[in-house]
């Protein structure tokens, strides 16, 4: 009896996590949902101009989306060798002591907080590639990714360190039992065994850098118009929430309007983590 | 030739992990050196003073310290019950696997949605204001994630022979859970919360919206007061006021506490999990 009145109790508790995502869920859709009655879904997606507090304000936020993918898109090309790589080098070559010391360092590169990143970006990073480059501006798309990429980084070396020490000893016995190199056993027999799990790791690390927050705010430039190229500023989907919903009165067409922000983004991060989901259960 | 290629594939290995490990070095080296010249006991223990170009950060210290706390207090006893019941109640149904679904994808939603939640929720709808209460219940939510999964580990690597010796001597499932279970798997849980800290302490963009204020003369007197926190303190002496050359150095200075902060907990977690496996008797 008492047994099972603490079976529910904890179950309740288990339930949370879900009842918590219902909670986001429908508030993002409540508060959302009103812009699409003073813009059409379309215009919202695919207008080129976001300038919501001019009179008549322009909703659109195309730029918002390509700024989020070109800063996503220049952080994995960051993050997916360098992660990758580690990974690789971590599971295969490492000693096992050293193994002991670079596990931990990954795990407080991913520590660090994002407005850490962030300010480091601006005070660091983004000088020095202004100078680099000869840019009017330092804090630019390609500043952003190098930094978001870093941030990525634990991700993508984690999971793909996961997938990498699961594939089994036989097949690497196998393959220097034909002759194989240690070399040719890794690019030709580990990594294609352990292929779905870096390919997750990949996509989680993409649903990580587009949400990311703090870092794109402070670094990215935040001029919203749609990019044309890696030095110039960007805005993504979220900076744009985190620096405007402070000045958008509540139920306003702005708010709602960067609600409806949140529900894009939203449904992006979703779908990819149930895709790596997805991949990584086979 | 094939000698030479995995030469050459080593040396790029082993580059991938050295950037990352020069990447974390530059980090904490330009902060630590910078952050250092103004760290002294009054910057610590000293109110901001002349519109946050002078004096210290104590209050965000304080509001810092009471948001994390709070959101681990409200995270994990739901986390660790919910845990239970993964590991010791729970079969293989489609409930536990909507669940599981649904703390995976919790841990991939967007911080600065969960901001957007708890200014819905928390601040308009229950009326908590912007507030300590608010933000606490925001970051909660958002280390729930990390709670529930190290607790789950450190139940999963409890001997199922204890269960079994305890059962034998009569007892019935809770009494296991709460004799036997628990305690074996404390220093887990313990790790599970002390990294639950940390990221509660770092992140910015869920408070930003729910409890972070700019400046504030006062300590807060209730749960419904806004406070001061180290990462909006950051954000904020990079992004407002128009004295940068006084308010850089505070930043350095926040900055350093903060990743001090973070990476000292995330340490003693590590050495929790590291003694805790070393003493481990089975």
């Amino acid at each position: 009896m008492r047994d099972n009145l603490v079976k529910h109790l904890l179950l309740s508790c288990a339930s949370l996590s879900i009842v918590f995502l219902a909670g986001i869920t429908v508030t993002l859709f409540k508060e959302g949902l009103p812009i699409f009655k003073e813009v059409s879904v379309f215009k919202f997606l695919f207008g080129r101009y976001w300038y919501p507090t001019y009179d008549p304000p322009d909703f659109g936020i195309l730029p918002l989306i390509l700024g989020s993918l070109w800063v996503t898109l220049g952080a994995l090309f960051v993050a997916v060798p360098l992660g990758v790589g580690s990974a690789m080098y971590i599971s295969e070559l490492a000693h096992p002591k050293l193994r002991e010391i670079l596990k931990p360092m990954v795990e407080l590169l991913a520590s660090v907080p994002s407005v850490v990143y962030g300010f480091f970006g601006m005070v660091f990073l983004g000088p020095l590639v202004q100078r680099l480059f000869d840019l009017p501006v330092g804090l630019t798309c390609f500043t952003a990714s190098i930094i978001l990429g870093m941030m990525a980084l634990p991700t993508v070396a984690s999971i793909a360190e996961d997938a990498i020490s699961a594939v089994p000893r036989e097949l690497r016995e196998a393959s220097y039992a034909l002759g194989a190199m240690k070399w040719e056993t890794i690019t030709k027999v580990v990594v294609p065994a352990a292929s779905s799990g870096i390919i997750a790791a990949v996509i989680l690390g993409f649903g990580r850098a587009i949400g990311e927050t703090m870092t794109v705010l402070m670094v990215a430039g935040g001029a919203a118009v749609i990019p044309r190229s890696v030095f110039q500023p960007v805005r993504t989907m979220t900076a744009t929430i985190a620096a405007e919903m402070g000045e958008a009165p509540m139920g306003s067409d702005h708010y709602h309007a960067l609600f409806g922000i949140a529900l894009v983004l939203f449904f992006i991060t979703l779908g990819f983590n149930l895709l790596a989901d997805k991949i990584i259960k086979g | 030739m094939r000698r030479f290629k995995q030469f050459v594939g080593f040396v790029v290995l082993k580059t991938s992990v050295v950037v990352g490990v020069l990447f974390l070095f530059s980090l904490i080296v330009v902060i630590a050196l910078n952050g250092a010249r103004v760290l002294s006991p009054e910057f610590l223990l000293e109110f901001p003073r002349e519109g946050m170009t002078g004096g210290g950060i104590f209050p965000a210290i304080v509001g810092t310290f009471l948001l994390s706390l709070g959101a681990v207090g409200f995270a994990l006893p739901l986390g660790v019950l919910g845990a239970i019941y993964l590991r010791e109640y729970a079969g293989g149904g489609r409930l536990v696997r909507a669940i599981r679904t649904g703390i995976n994808t919790l841990s991939g939603v967007p911080s600065v949605v969960f901001g957007l939640f708890g200014l819905a929720v928390f601040v308009k709808l229950f009326g908590f204001g912007v507030s300590v209460l608010s933000g606490s219940l925001t970051l909660g939510i958002l280390i729930l994630p990390v709670i529930i999964r190290s607790t789950e580990e450190a139940i999963e690597a409890v001997p199922r022979e204890f269960r079994e010796a305890s059962y034998a001597l009569g007892a019935t499932k809770w009494q296991t859970v709460k004799g036997v279970v628990l305690p074996a798997a404390l220093p887990g849980i313990l790790t599970g919360a002390i990294l639950g800290v940390g990221r509660a302490a770092g992140e910015t963009a869920p408070i930003l919206f729910t409890a972070a204020t700019f400046y504030t003369r006062h300590l807060p007197g209730s749960p419904f007061d806004e406070v001061m926190a180290l990462p909006y303190h950051i954000y904020a002496l990079m992004t407002e006021g128009t004295e940068p050359e006084h308010q850089v150095p505070i930043a350095y200075g926040t900055a350093l506490v903060l990743l001090l902060l973070v990476l000292a907990v995330n340490f003693i977690a590590i050495v929790i999990r590291y003694r805790a496996r070393r003493a481990r008797k089975w």
